[in-house]
């Protein structure tokens, strides 16, 4: 049942090299901290759009809270790393766990039935979670907990590699192919004995992690992490991101991710200006390419019909 | 033998009761059919026995364990495969991924790879179609997809919930043909149908249901002379 792309290895190999490149222009002082800043905030907006586009994707679950996750991994690893001067490692593995366990939470009652009760769950979830925060002295309450910068372009890299490679491997397993037939159809997928409350569960708790390890890379590149960074609109952010990519595209997100934070790194100074800019993109998407920039595509399906005349690799869309 | 003894069940959606004492069974072997119009309780019944929904009261044997109330995956995996009302077919996925799906809950690698050739000889356009997006197919298609997919269960009984639905007469009878075939390769049937004339033909028995309640059962060749079913069924001749 493993769907193997031809353009793997090619893809990793260009990724590292693309990683060392930057890591040197970084030691060597040509690449300023302005553009290591977008760049991590890239690579930070990929993990949070990879992983909500497993939930909502690949499984077809809508999940409107992301931010709550990534809120629970960035105070969390906040506290391991300022209370309890552990290393940062450590602290990104435990606010993605510690997210993950409150994927779990609010996932296994919410997702046993069908409908929107995920989206309601959710989106309570994130509120409850940023009030919970604002009320807690121990972590600064309104006025955010100090934080150290220790995030740098090394861990958000590989942090991210980890995200892609994990959702790649799940997707093209017999838990991504069960994950998918629930998107398609819920009942028939019933119908054929696949545990859907499982997979689906299974499917939204990886998503929490990774949000969650992108919450402790959040809050470690800024020198102060607050509430309010993670409002519902940060939740709608990063819907947006999977929105755009293509439901069902991880390539899709990926893109979108690169995308959207480059224009709204460049028009940072002119909030204003960058909404405006950012409604008219998507506007001029959903009017132009409703299913998202890709569709359903990935990237690789486009490099499958020149390496290959057809191959074993199953092309989805190739009609033998 | 019998494969399935369906005995006294009522089966409710919230409030509603949809099947009322309902009782039937199935020898090993049959072929099948319960006829009944739209609304009588045809799918409910199927539903029920595929696990997809629970009766209140009432037994459900398959090869002599109760399976009333059991999830859906154990009664699969004792074999019982269901070929839903609609076809369902996953859309974005291929039609061979759709079949994979159908085996899902085995492990037998050789015997599924035997049984995807199978499904493939039965139905040859689904192999000139593998790699197509189910959701391109036409209707017919899509219907064999449906039986292909529950076949690749290794099922010993198949519900097939109107397969004839929304299709052309010729695809109709192409359906029941392979309907024949599958049973005579040793896979019991329960055939949910409204086009009578069609199932009567298949079938050694039949039921016919109305609003929830069983009104009538007997040999095919009964029910296809008995004078309420060919006046409510088949066109009152
Ligand atoms: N999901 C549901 N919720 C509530 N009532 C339902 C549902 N599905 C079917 N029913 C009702 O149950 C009765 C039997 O339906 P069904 O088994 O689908 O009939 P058939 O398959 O014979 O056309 C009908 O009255 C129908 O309205
Ligand atoms: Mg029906």
């Amino acid at each position: 049942m493993k769907r193997h792309s031809k353009a793997f290895w090619p893809l990793l190999i260009a990724a590292l090299v693309f990683y060392a490149i930057v890591q040197g222009l970084i030691m060597t002082d040509m690449l300023g901290a302005y553009h290591t800043n977008t760049l991590i905030f890239i690579a930070i907006n990929i993990i949070l759009a990879v992983s909500l586009h497993l939930v909502i994707g690949i499984t077809g679950q809508f999940s409107i809270g992301h931010a709550g996750f990534m809120a629970v991994g960035a105070y969390l690893s906040a506290i391991v790393t300022m209370k309890f001067d552990l290393p940062f490692v450590v602290a990104i593995i435990v606010g993605g766990l510690v997210a993950a366990l409150a994927g779990l939470i609010v996932g296994i009652p919410s997702l046993r039935l069908r409908g929107d009760y995920l989206a309601i769950a959710t989106l309570g979830f994130a509120e409850i979670i940023r009030i919970i925060f604002l009320n807690i002295d121990y972590v600064g309450g309104a006025a955010g907990m100090q934080v150290s910068k220790m995030t740098d372009w090394t861990y958000t890299f590989f942090f991210m590699l980890i995200t892609i490679l994990v959702i790649v491997n799940f997707t093209r397993s017999r838990h991504g192919i069960a994950a998918l037939s629930i998107r398609e159809d819920e009942i028939a997928s019933d119908a054929m004995g696949i545990n859907t409350t499982y997979y689906k569960v299974v499917a939204f708790v990886i998503g929490a992690f990774f949000a969650g390890v992108a919450g402790a890379l959040f809050s470690h590149n800024f020198y102060i992490v607050l509430p309010s960074q993670f409002g519902f609109l940060k939740s709608v952010d990063i819907l947006i991101l999977v929105v755009l990519g293509g439901l069902g595209s991880l390539s899709g997100a990926i893109i979108s991710a690169i995308f959207l934070t480059l224009v709204s790194t460049f028009l940072q100074d002119y909030p204003e200006t960058r909404m405006i800019i950012y409604s008219l993109v998507l506007i001029i998407v959903m009017l132009y390419r409703p299913q998202g920039l890709m569709g359903t595509k990935e990237i690789t399906d486009y490099f499958r019909g020149w390496t290959s005349k057809g191959g074993k690799d199953n092309g989805k869309d190739t009609i033998t | 033998m019998t494969m399935l003894a369906v005995k006294d069940i009522d089966v409710y959606y919230g409030n509603i009761q949809a099947l009322k004492g309902v009782t039937v069974t199935v020898e090993e072997g049959e072929i099948v059919t319960l006829i009944g119009a739209n609304g009588a309780g045809k799918s409910t019944l199927l539903k029920t026995l595929s696990g997809l929904l629970k009766p209140k009261s009432g037994s459900i044997e398959f090869l002599g364990n109760s399976i009333a109330g059991k999830p859906a995956q154990g009664i699969v995996k004792s074999g019982i495969s269901h070929v839903p009302e609609g076809r369902r077919v996953f859309a974005n996925l291929t039609v061979e991924e759709n079949l994979e799906l159908g085996a899902f809950l085995r492990k037998d690698k050789k015997g599924i790879e035997a049984d995807m050739k199978k499904v493939y000889d039965t139905f040859p356009r689904l192999l000139e179609r593998r790699k197509q997006m189910s959701g391109t197919l036409s209707g017919g298609e899509q219907q064999m997809l449906a039986m292909g997919r529950a076949i690749m269960a290794k099922p010993k009984l198949l519900l097939l919930d109107e397969p004839s639905m929304g299709l052309a007469p010729l695809m109709v009878k192409t359906i029941f043909e392979v309907v024949k075939d599958i049973n005579e390769q040793g896979t019991t049937i329960l055939l949910v149908e409204q086009n009578a004339n069609m199932a009567l033909s298949v079938a050694s028995r039949g039921y016919v249901i109305e609003t929830g309640k069983v009104v009538l059962s007997g040999s095919a060749d009964e029910l296809q002379s008995s004078e309420e079913v060919r006046k409510a069924y088949l066109g009152g001749h």
